[in-house]
């Protein structure tokens, strides 16, 4: 089972809430609710991976996350122009007697070394990440970091979502990046349930707004964590009634929580009762998938 | 000395790496405090986070303009041409193409489709055509302070660098127009595509930071990406009384890079306050503490926008269509 944390807006606690809620089913090994903990832990936020500020996991293993992109044989090559006329991204163009690459704007499709008659490209790794798996205690911990400087973090997540495999029946639990667009989209599509977590502001409003539409479109099961409950106003709490979205969790403002979590503490540090709750959540969670599924 | 052109405006962008670190609450105090008073410099406004864009429920912009933007194509496969060959499925690298459940045609999943065209150009039976995607809309709106440019990248579509140049290049081209010397950009989260397109020409990056651990870290993240693009860059911490030791590591950090750390906004209830009443805070509650150091914030700020060029232009060079 795959649980995905989300938000259209940034910073509205996505992070705080994969990592407590993972931590907080570390301690019971028997599967409930049809998923086996401790869980598994995937940070998808591979431009702004934070999740091991927080868990400061011990690393076992790492590996490259690439995309394949040509490479011309200058000796074959015949300058005819077809690998840049179907190249979607413009990562090919030919110039005078030379074939150019822009590496950084290639997706990899392979389209140039199908279509080129002369058989002159063949295709090769361009580094863009990294990715890297091991344990926080008892929890299993992998994530994804997108390189300084390249454009494109769709490929690093779904290479890490590839390779960081659950054990059969192991849950898993998806840190998705900010926003709507393609990146979060990679991380939440195959979801069973997305967390939406979100803030009582207009700017939480209209963001939890476009996440919603999201997973309306894929088709996604999903439920609302209110982080920082008590600032701002009632517009979520409207939208959630009118869009029939449960709120499964309310985190309130407090200060000094604020400055805990600013310091790298969990939720389940400066609460512990929060570790109930947690479980209580991811319960309600896995039940409501397994309801969906046999019905 | 770079000498600047009359009639190119310059361009401040607000990044932050992080998400939620207040970009937005910033760039609505500067759109404000742009305006008027005494550190006025006309300016068009430009929200580049174009798949979360809130710049609009703060300056209440009125729309003038709508125009729609093609995305990227999907490709679709007409089922009375498909003989169920599956040259598709093998050439698609993006695990897009699927045999239906019934009889031999493939269908393509347009979300996992790259758009890339390869199973188009591959397919034997001329059955796949590839269908460009109305991905958003821009907009140019006329708001309290002066001309926005704004975006809606429609849910779970791609290419929103390109929607951020498109926007760009509009509110550049309008500011050169009419006359505005200054372009203020409200950057993206992240440090990938979206965030590399609104940095891109930009002559100054001003980073908003936060004291939390996750906050120093995306900081740092996001210097490395103006740092990488050689765009020069100033930081300003928000929240900076929730965690005195990370303001302490930002101060490290930025002075291992030579780079100046400009100014720190205390946390303060009124920044939601003015969020929730439609306003920048340093319009609606001027003499709240975040009030005020938003001013002195943008009044530090000009003295990098008039006085001195801000240093070389940004070469950072934007891919389109990532």
């Amino acid at each position: 089972m795959r649980i995905a944390v989300a938000s259209g807006k940034g910073g509205t606690g996505k992070t705080t809430v994969a990592v407590s809620l993972a931590l907080s089913l570390t301690t019971d090994g028997a599967p409930a609710g049809g998923a086996r903990y401790p869980p598994l832990l995937i940070d998808c936020d591979v431009e702004a991976p934070d999740a091991h500020l927080f868990l400061r996991p011990t690393i076992e293993k790492t590996a490259a996350a690439s995309v394949l992109v040509p490479a011309v044989d200058e000796s074959r090559c015949t300058l005819c122009g077809l690998c840049a006329d179907v190249c979607e991204y413009n990562a090919l163009a030919v110039l005078g007697d030379e074939v150019l690459l822009f590496p950084e704007l290639c997706h990899g499709c392979g389209s140039c070394s199908l279509v080129c008659p002369e058989g002159a490209i063949s295709e090769g790794p361009r580094v863009v990440g990294r990715l890297e798996a091991g344990h926080a205690g008892e929890l299993r911990f992998a994530r994804g970091v997108l390189n300084v400087g390249e454009p494109m973090p769709v490929p690093v997540i779904r290479q890490l979502k590839a390779w960081a495999r659950p054990q059969p029946g192991q849950l898993s639990l998806l840190d998705a990046p900010p926003g709507t667009s393609c990146p979060m989209v990679e991380v939440v599509r195959d979801a069973d349930f997305v967390l939406l977590v979100t803030e009582p502001t207009p700017f939480g409003l209209h963001d939890l707004e476009l996440a919603v539409e999201v997973v309306r479109e894929l088709g996604l099961a999903a439920g609302v964590v209110i982080n920082r409950d008590g600032i701002g106003d009632q517009g979520v709490d409207d939208l959630c009634a009118s869009e029939d979205l449960p709120i499964l969790l309310r985190i309130p403002f407090d200060r000094s929580v604020a400055e805990a979590l600013a310091r790298g503490e969990t939720l389940i540090d400066v609460w512990p009762e929060y570790r109930d709750r947690l479980r209580e959540l991811a319960r309600g969670v896995t039940e409501r998938v397994l309801v969906a599924g046999h019905g | 000395m770079p000498q600047y052109k009359s009639d190119e405006p310059r361009q401040l962008v607000i990044l932050s790496g992080k998400g939620g670190t207040g970009k937005t609450a910033v760039a609505a105090a500067f759109a404000h405090l742009a305006h008027a008073g005494p550190s006025a410099i006309p300016a068009v406004m430009v929200d580049a986070d174009v798949d979360a864009a809130n710049l609009e429920l703060v300056l209440g912009p009125e729309v003038v303009e709508r125009h729609d933007f093609t995305g990227g194509s999907v490709a679709r496969i007409d089922p009375e041409r498909c003989s169920g060959c599956a040259v598709c499925e093998d050439v698609c690298r993006f695990a897009a193409i699927q045999v239906a459940a019934e009889g031999g045609a493939y269908r393509v999943d347009p979300v996992a489709c790259e758009g890339c065209a390869t199973c188009y150009h591959q397919c034997p039976d001329e059955a796949i055509r590839m269908e460009p995607q109305l991905a958003g809309r821009w907009f140019r709106s006329r708001s309290r302070y002066g001309p926005l440019f704004h975006a809606r990248l429609y849910p779970a579509q791609e290419n929103s660098g390109k929607l951020v140049s498109l926007a760009k290049q509009q509110a550049r081209r309008a500011a050169g127009a009419e006359g505005y010397p200054l372009l203020i950009v409200d950057g993206p989260p992240g440090i990938a595509c979206p965030a590399i397109a609104a940095a891109s020409g930009a002559d100054l990056a001003l980073i908003v930071g936060e004291p939390s651990v996750a906050g120093v870290h995306d900081l740092e993240r996001a210097l490395e990406m103006t740092a990488h693009f050689q765009l020069r860059s100033l930081v300003c911490v928000n929240k900076a009384d929730l965690n005195r030791e990370g303001v302490e590591k930002i101060e490290r950090s930025c002075g291992a890079r030579n780079v100046e750390l400009i100014g720190c906004i205390p946390f303060d209830d009124a920044v939601t306050g003015a969020m929730v009443q439609g306003q920048p805070v340093t319009a609606h509650q001027p003499d709240s503490p975040a009030g005020h150091a938003l001013a002195a914030l943008w009044h530090r700020l000009t003295d990098f926008l008039d006085g001195r060029p801000a240093a070389a232009s940004s070469d950072a060079t934007y891919p389109e269509r990532s």
